[in-house]
């Protein structure tokens, strides 16, 4: 029974991550129906920028905030730069720009920083006295930290004027021109949010999948079934979903498939959730009248 | 009396499609001015390219003396003029307290928490409603509702697209006796679109008709009310 609820915990931890993700990927599709496929190339790029800065001595947080701001201006960035000029391109065609930059932010992480997997540190002494023998002392910061983000996020979204402007330029762009909010910077905002959430992710991960290039790979899928599963149109179904999909995926690995193809689960996940329930679990179903 | 709003040649088009060629007109400061005309006639799209949204737009547009076309919606909405547009945009799926805060975004004085008061006043049934979501007001409400958002922003001029449409006759003489008190108490003039020809012309004290793109008549909303041709046309008698 112990190993049970150790694989239980241990899967909250992990769906800290995919939440985080999820919630990324929520952000961007809720304003422009997109999902952003490279959203893990840039958490974990934004990881090497971490790993940068405690190599050149930072303190950890000191890096650790550093790199959200750089995560946020990057964000805005690719979205005025890249992501501004399809806007009203057709889907395939920002499919292929998000997939573009999946491969160029994959390669260009190898380029400049190898390909050689690095190990990247925990804020979270393994002593601390917060650590059980059910949970490590950074599965338990990780779950914190993710806990931290959701709050802070919502807090925003309710009860800030930008928060507002910003769920508002997501469900109609149209009218909230006509109250004055500036549409585009909303959606670039909202890229830098996504990358900041992502960034949190990035680093609250590679302590324990190591950092490397290809680091992100199956936490996006992770990602991608946790906001399926949630429904992609709601950020704390989506953030729920990571933390399902997080004790799922372990319970899976333990007693059903193995850990070797344990991210299968996801897949199957995707597929089962498109077919039997495509609004997710917390999702909301559209009808269209014809 | 001096004109707060004027176009001179306004063209516009979506895509190939010429809508407007070349709207001459004028809303007096303080008045209720309204463009009437049938379906497709362009009235929409007038109102569209004042703002210079979802469509493209050439001619001039002087808001208080000075040039506003070219410039981008926001900028336009920023300058004082509110667009309540065609099928009301409500943000369905915020709460009516939500939407009128957006209303007031782009301002930062001091006067906006009165404000959402001022605008309950002229319409207690939203106040009842504060907390619910828009999406699940009647229609009548949710016009009242877009009319609200539009005062929050403490407009000098109020470009209203057919408020009367798809609601019932009792509701539409409440709005447009609100209409009538917001005109005089908020001291904003008021560019009215309609389908509803005669329920416009008593209000309005300008009218204009447009008739695919192109202005036929205008004048004060009585000499134009009279008019034969219009009588029969638009009045149905």
């Amino acid at each position: 029974m112990q190993v049970f609820w150790h694989q239980v915990l241990s899967g909250l931890a992990t769906g800290g991550i995919y939440a985080s993700i999820a919630l990324a990927l929520v952000m961007i599709y809720q304003a422009t129906h997109h999902i952003n496929f490279a959203q893990g190339e840039l958490a974990m790029f934004s990881t090497y920028i971490a790993w940068m800065m405690l190599d050149a001595g930072f303190p950890y947080w000191a890096a650790f905030f550093l790199t959200l701001v750089f995560s946020f201006i990057a964000g805005v960035l690719i979205e005025r730069i890249v992501v501004r000029p399809v806007e009203n391109a057709p889907v395939l065609t920002v499919v292929i720009v998000f997939v573009g930059l999946l491969v160029i932010t994959n390669s260009l992480a190898g380029w400049i920083f190898s390909y050689t997997i690095k190990s990247f540190p925990s804020p979270f002494p393994s002593n601390a006295w917060y650590a059980s023998s059910y949970l490590s002392a950074h599965e338990i910061g990780m779950i914190a930290v993710t806990f931290g983000v959701l709050l802070l996020v919502f807090l925003f979204f309710r009860f800030t004027p930008l928060g507002l402007a910003m769920r508002g330029a997501a469900q109609n762009p149209v009218s909230s021109r006509l109250v004055g909010i500036r549409v585009g910077w909303m959606l670039a905002l909202g890229w830098g949010l996504a990358g900041t959430v992502g960034a949190v992710a990035g680093m609250m991960a590679a302590p324990i999948v190591y950092l490397d290039p290809n680091m992100m790979s199956g936490i996006l899928l992770y990602g991608f079934a946790a906001a399926l599963l949630g429904g992609i149109d709601n950020p704390w179904g989506a953030a729920a979903g990571g933390f399902i999909v997080g004790v799922l995926e372990n319970l899976a690995g333990a007693y059903v498939v193995g850990t070797e193809i344990k991210l299968t689960v996801a897949l199957v996940l995707i597929v089962g959730v498109l077919v039997v329930r495509p609004s997710g679990l917390f999702g909301r179903v559209l009808v269209t009248r014809v | 009396m001096s004109a707060i709003l004027e176009t001179r040649g306004l063209r516009a088009a979506y895509g190939p499609t010429k809508v407007l060629h070349g709207i001459d007109l004028a809303v007096e400061q303080g008045g209720i001015t309204t463009l009437l005309g049938a379906n497709g006639a362009g009235k929409t799209t007038t109102l569209r390219a004042i703002c210079n949204m979802m469509v493209r737009a050439t001619g001039e547009v002087l808001f208080a003396g000075a040039r506003i076309d070219g410039k981008a919606t926001e900028d336009i909405v920023r300058l004082g003029i509110a667009h309540v547009p065609d099928g009301r945009g409500t943000f369905s799926m915020l709460t009516v307290e939500e939407n009128l805060r957006l209303g007031a975004y782009t301002r930062r004085d001091r006067g906006v928490a009165a404000d959402y008061d001022r605008v309950y006043g002229y319409f207690p049934r939203l106040a009842e409603r504060r907390k619910q979501q828009a999406g699940t007001l009647s229609g009548g409400e949710q016009q009242m509702l877009a009319i609200s958002r539009a005062l929050m922003l403490r407009p000098k001029l109020l470009l209203l697209d057919e408020p009367s449409f798809g609601l019932a006759p009792i509701i539409v003489q409440e709005i447009f006796r609100i209409l009538r008190a917001i005109n005089q108490q908020e001291q904003v003039s008021v560019l009215l679109v309609e389908q509803n020809a005669s329920m416009a012309l008593a209000l309005a004290d300008h009218a204009y008709l447009l008739e695919t793109g192109e202005i036929v008549i205008g004048g004060p909303a009585a000499v134009i009310g009279s008019d034969e041709s219009v009588r029969r046309a638009y009045l149905g008698y």
